[in-house]
Order: C-alpha cells, then sequence, then structure tokens
C-alpha cells in the first residue's frame, strides 16, 4: 500500500521560552528576539506521517505552509526529518488572514495537489492556540476530522483506526479515507534530521530565496530538481479573492492592549520567623485550618 | 422561528447513564443571559444527544427562554459531523446573532467546522464578552451593538478585542471556569422546541465510528478548590512537584500547574491553570517557582490572597502577591508544612 499524506505545517515565534529580553521596556513582546521555530504539534504531525511511511515505504509526504518566504525555513526542516515534497504558499494577498482565510487557501492548495488519502496537521499552534485550521481545512474539503490524534491503532487503504487523547480519557475511532487529523502533543515526537537528507537537501529553496542566491547557488537548483520548493501563490490555488487575507476574513481585530497589572503592596518575608508569623496569622484568620 | 437570538451549544456528559449539562455551558448560560437583557432577545440553547428528558430542569432555572432538543440514540457520544450537521440546520431555521460554546476537546472540534461551513468567523477562549458598537475604518460604516470577543493573545501579553461585524452568527468559545454561572430563577419556564433529527442529518454524517471509550472522571477539582497551591517551571523537576502534594495534603488544597510546568513534563494537563488552562478563584492561591506570566496570572488573580514562593524578588508574580516569601521552594515548602502542623493544634 502507498499513500499521499498531505502534512501541513506552520512557522511561529516560540512563546513558550519567553525570557526577560523578550520583552520591551512598555511591556509589550519584542518579536525580533523570539526565534522562529516550526509548530511544535506539527512535529509531532508531521512524525505521525513519518511512521506511516515506516510501514509503507512508497508513501508520500508532501509538507504544505503558508507564510512569508521566511517559512521555507520549516520547510527545509520538514526535508531533513523525512518529508518528499515541500510546498510554500505565499503571497501579499494572503496576509492578515484569520483562521477562515488560512483555512480556506490551505484547502485549495490541499485541492491543486489533488491526490491525498490523509491530511495531518497539528492540533493547534503556539502563537495562538486557536486549534481552528484543521477541522476548518476538512470542513472546506468536505471531509471528516479526527482531532487530537494520539496514535494510528490501524491503517489500511479504506480507513483508519485513530486514538484520540481527551481532556478526560481516551476515545478510539475508525474514520474513512481520505480524513483529516489532528495530531496532540502528546503523539510521539518528531526524529531528528537525518545527516544523509542534511547534506541532501540543504540547499533547497523556494524562487522567492533562490533570486536572492549568488549564481554558482542557483545553478545548483537548475540542475538538481529535487532542491526546488514550489512556490505557489492565490493565482495558482485559484483563490477567490473574497475569501482570502484580511478582506476575507469575517473577524476583525477592533483593538489591542499590552497588560499590565497594577503592583499591589507585597509584603516580602525572607526570615524563617517571619513565615512562620504568617503561617499562625493565617490559622487564626482561618484562611487555612 | 424566531431570529436573532443568542444560542449556547449545551455540552451533554452521562453521569451513570443520565444526561447532564457541563458546567462551563451553564456558565454561558449565565453569560448569554447578560447579553441577552442587553440587547433585548432572547436567551435560546441547544442540547444534543440521548435521553434529554431532564435537560429543560438543568437549564431553565439559568433563564433560557427556547430549548431546543435533538434527542437521539445515535447522538451520544459526541461524534463531529452528526453534531455540526444538526448546528448548522438549526442555524439556518433561526439565524442566531450570537452562539456560544465551552473552549473544551468538544467545543474547539465543534465551533471552527460550523464557523467553517457558516464562513462565519469564531473567536477561541475569550475571557470576557460584551456588547457594543463598532466603526469600520476603512469603511466609515459603523455597526452598533456587536459582540466584543476579548482574549488575550501572543501568550498572553496583550489583549485583543475583536469583532464579528458582516458575518453571523458571532461566535466564541469560553474556557471552563472563566464565567461565573448563577441561577437566575429556579421557577424560570422556557419553551421546549424538539427538533427532528433525521431531517437535519444523513448516513453520511455518521461515516466515523467511535470504537471504545475509556472516559476517566477527573479526580482533579481545581475550580472547587477553597486552596489551591500552584507550581510552576521553577519548581525544577517532577519529583520536586511531589512537594506541593505534600504540602496540599496538608492544608486539604489542590494542586494546580502553569503552563511552563505542564509543558516540561511536571505535571498532568488538568491541572493546569491560567488562559488556557482553568481560572481559579480560592481563597488563597500558594505559587511556587511561578514567575507570573500573564498566561497564568489571567487564571488565578482573582484569588483571595496570593502568597508568592520564588527565589527571584523581581518575578512578576510579586506584582499581584499578598506575600512574598523569597527562597527556593523545595526548602520553603518544608519550614511552611511544618509551622502549620506546629501551630494548627
Amino acid at each position: 500500500m502507498n499513500f499521499n499524506i498531505v502534512v501541513l505545517i506552520k512557522q511561529v515565534p516560540d512563546t513558550r521560552n519567553v525570557g526577560k529580553d523578550a520583552m520591551k521596556e512598555d511591556g509589550t513582546v519584542n518579536r525580533a528576539v523570539l526565534p522562529a521555530i516550526i509548530n511544535p504539534e506539527d512535529l509531532n504531525a508531521l512524525e505521525l506521517a513519518l511512521s506511516i511511511k515506516d510501514n509503507h515505504p512508497t508513501t508520500k509526504i508532501t509538507v504544505l505552509t503558508m507564510g512569508l518566504p521566511k517559512a521555507t525555513e520549516v520547510l527545509r526542516e520538514a526535508l531533513f526529518r523525512g518529508a518528499d515534497e515541500a510546498i510554500l504558499l505565499t503571497d501579499r494577498r494572503l496576509g492578515g488572514a484569520d483562521t477562515l482565510a488560512t483555512s480556506y487557501p490551505l484547502a485549495q492548495a490541499i485541492r491543486k495537489i489533488g491526490s491525498f488519502d490523509l491530511i495531518v496537521a497539528g492540533r493547534q499552534a503556539i502563537d495562538g492556540d486557536t486549534a481552528q485550521v484543521g477541522p476548518q481545512v476538512a470542513e472546506k474539503l468536505g471531509l471528516p476530522q479526527v482531532t487530537y490524534a494520539e496514535e494510528i491503532l490501524n491503517l489500511d487503504e479504506k480507513s483508519i483506526k485513530v486514538a484520540r487523547r481527551l481532556s478526560n480519557g481516551i476515545e478510539t475511532v475508525k474514520a474513512p479515507l481520505p480524513c483529516v487529523l489532528t495530531v496532540n502533543g502528546s503523539a510521539n515526537d518528531c526524529r531528528p534530521r537525518n545527516a544523509y537528507r542534511l547534506q541532501k537537501y540543504k540547499f533547497a529553496a523556494c524562487p522567492s530565496e533562490s533570486e536572492l542566491l549568488p549564481e554558482g547557488a542557483r545553478r545548483l537548483l537548475e540542475s538538481r530538481e529535487w532542491l526546488n520548493i514550489k512556490e505557489w501563490n492565490a493565482d495558482t490555488i485559484e483563490a477567490d479573492p473574497e475569501q482570502i487575507g484580511l478582506v476575507g476574513s469575517p473577524t476583525k481585530v477592533k483593538a489591542v492592549e499590552s497588560i499590565s497589572f497594577t503592583a499591589k503592596e507585597c509584603l516580602v518575608l525572607d526570615e524563617d520567623c517571619q513565615i512562620e508569623t504568617l503561617v499562625e496569622n493565617l490559622i487564626k484568620n482561618h484562611t487555612i485550618g | 422561528m424566531e431570529e436573532n437570538n443568542i444560542i449556547i451549544y449545551c455540552e451533554i456528559d452521562e453521569v451513570e447513564g443520565r444526561a447532564v449539562v457541563a458546567d462551563v455551558s451553564l456558565e454561558l448560560l449565565t453569560k448569554g443571559r447578560q447579553l441577552a437583557n442587553r440587547l433585548g432577545v432572547k436567551l435560546t440553547a441547544v442540547a444534543i444527544g440521548r435521553n434529554l428528558e431532564g435537560i429543560s430542569q438543568q437549564v431553565m432555572p439559568y433563564g433560557v427562554d427556547i430549548l431546543y432538543l435533538a434527542d437521539d440514540s445515535r447522538l451520544f457520544p459526541y461524534s463531529t459531523l452528526p453534531h455540526a450537521a444538526i448546528l448548522c440546520g438549526l442555524f439556518k431555521q433561526i439565524k442566531p446573532q450570537i452562539c456560544l460554546m465551552g473552549a473544551t476537546c468538544i467545543g474547539r472540534d465543534l465551533g471552527p467546522r460550523v464557523s467553517s461551513a457558516y464562513r462565519s468567523g469564531l473567536t477561541a477562549d475569550c475571557t470576557e464578552l460584551e456588547i457594543g458598537d463598532h466603526t469600520d475604518v476603512k469603511s466609515g460604516r459603523t455597526y452598533t451593538d456587536l459582540l466584543y470577543q476579548i482574549r488575550p493573545a501572543f501568550g498572553g501579553n496583550i489583549v485583543a478585542t475583536i469583532v464579528n461585524p458582516d458575518h453571523r452568527p458571532q461566535m466564541a468559545t469560553v474556557r471552563e471556569g472563566v464565567m461565573r454561572k448563577e441561577i437566575l430563577d429556579n421557577g424560570y419556564k422556557g419553551e421546549i422546541v424538539k427538533l427532528d433529527v433525521d431531517a437535519l442529518v444523513n448516513d453520511n454524517d455518521f461515516v466515523v465510528e467511535i470504537l471504545s471509550r475509556e472516559i476517566q472522571r477527573s479526580s482533579v477539582n481545581l475550580k472547587g478548590a477553597q486552596i489551591v497551591v500552584a507550581g510552576g517551571y521553577g519548581m525544577g523537576s517532577r519529583e520536586n512537584f511531589n512537594l506541593l502534594f505534600d504540602l496540599a495534603k496538608t492544608l486539604g488544597a489542590e494542586v494546580g500547574a502553569s503552563r511552563a510546568a505542564i509543558d516540561a513534563g511536571f505535571a498532568d494537563a488538568d491541572r493546569q491553570i491560567g488562559q488556557t488552562g482553568v481560572t481559579v478563584r480560592p481563597k488563597l492561591y500558594i505559587a511556587c517557582g511561578i514567575s507570573g506570566q500573564i498566561q497564568h496570572v489571567s487564571g488565578m488573580k482573582e484569588s483571595a490572597m496570593i502568597i508568592s514562593i520564588n527565589n527571584d524578588p523581581n518575578a512578576p508574580i510579586n506584582n499581584i502577591a499578598d506575600y512574598s516569601i523569597i527562597g527556593n521552594a523545595e526548602d520553603i515548602i518544608p519550614k511552611f508544612i511544618n509551622y502549620y502542623k506546629k501551630h494548627s493544634k
């Protein structure tokens, strides 16, 4: 059996390790110092796809991302780890999109890819935590969705059996192919880069990047077809202009404010006897005990 | 059918064979009632599941004017496609202006599916919902009485107000515990409308089969706890987290954790407090090794008293703490336990 799998990935700022220098003096986030990474749960999704390829070596894994040309970095990362083909969906007209105006062009791109048995994505991205794009892509393609996937229990030509991780337990479901899976962070971690693949794809680039490369590197791209990362825009995927970008986003940001909490008076205790007095008082006024 | 009302999707659980509305849905009914009063419209609710006879008694006291019931043995446990089909079909009939659901495993699966089918937009994990006006900067057009969907963004460092001017319903999800449930009137009488399930779903909606479910009722009850002992990344390890359990046992408290601690594997996800976890309002909150990122603080800042144990005197948590104990949590917690034992008798 061979399967065609599309893995949706996203480049995100690493909001998990917001260090002290990541905050500007006015209390807002300094995005420039946050490293850009593959969204962590998208790596779990990639691993799930790779594990299928382990069992069925003729499986083809295509990674798809939407973003600025810089997002090609995460596509290369996926190639290093085992993906077969990479597609960048980039276009100014796609910018400023909410989740719906993101899922629509992704669904259009998947339609253009054409043959697919499985679409896999991380459950949610750490920069928004909305968990909406996976189910919305499924709806746009008219496919069933299986969210919070943790493990594939069985896969045949017609159906997939999946263990789902819910907040209060595990549910096992069987869904027909093709379908959309969103993968939970509790699924297997992604394998590291493969040394051979790293050498093979080190110079892989999309056309927007290759324009800026020195002549020698450009010639390398011309002679080695596998180094050419596909780059699609809104026209390639025949997107309806009314459904993309800011215009195609039903939700609008009305206002944004930075939060700062007004400091209240805080008693600092650094001596044992002070702690003891605090505990004693808490017992006396029935806060504890 | 009546149009332009507010609808709450009531999540159904089964406890000992009895259909029970989830707490988060009751919390949203209370919020929905306030919004409905403000807008001068009706509060409606929809329950989709099986054996739903007891549901009206559970929701009416929260001020529900119309309850829609889709009662069919195939509709429990929850599955995306039939629930989405019923909700979309109902939307077509009653054209609600606002739809709210819990930001739970179910709401976060169903909400985006329905919002995509309706191209209606959906804001996840709102912490506040208000009604207000909006003027579009580009077109200059003014909209009255929109739903302000207020949520923290970017790791909780900013708060964004989202509006949905042109599409209906305006959809939002809210985490459990963020809103407060409050019974309006135990004698409140609303209308019950039974939906024709067969007219709303077809066989294709049942292609995903549920083969088995191993559901454990969570033993963690953070929302109901009077005292919460919470640990952050600064606890350093899962082993050190045991100290928090010791302290919690001594004080009769529940153990919570920050997202960073859960991401690091120190505690299980059902203990997460904060913007993407549970919101708590205990009478005492002891924060151990928690720096106080807004993501966390937004879920506990309404605690009546906050004690922070942290070796960094400049940690942001001290901005909201009543007492700040400077030192390593591993050293301080055993002392705290000893002092408690010494003075409690």
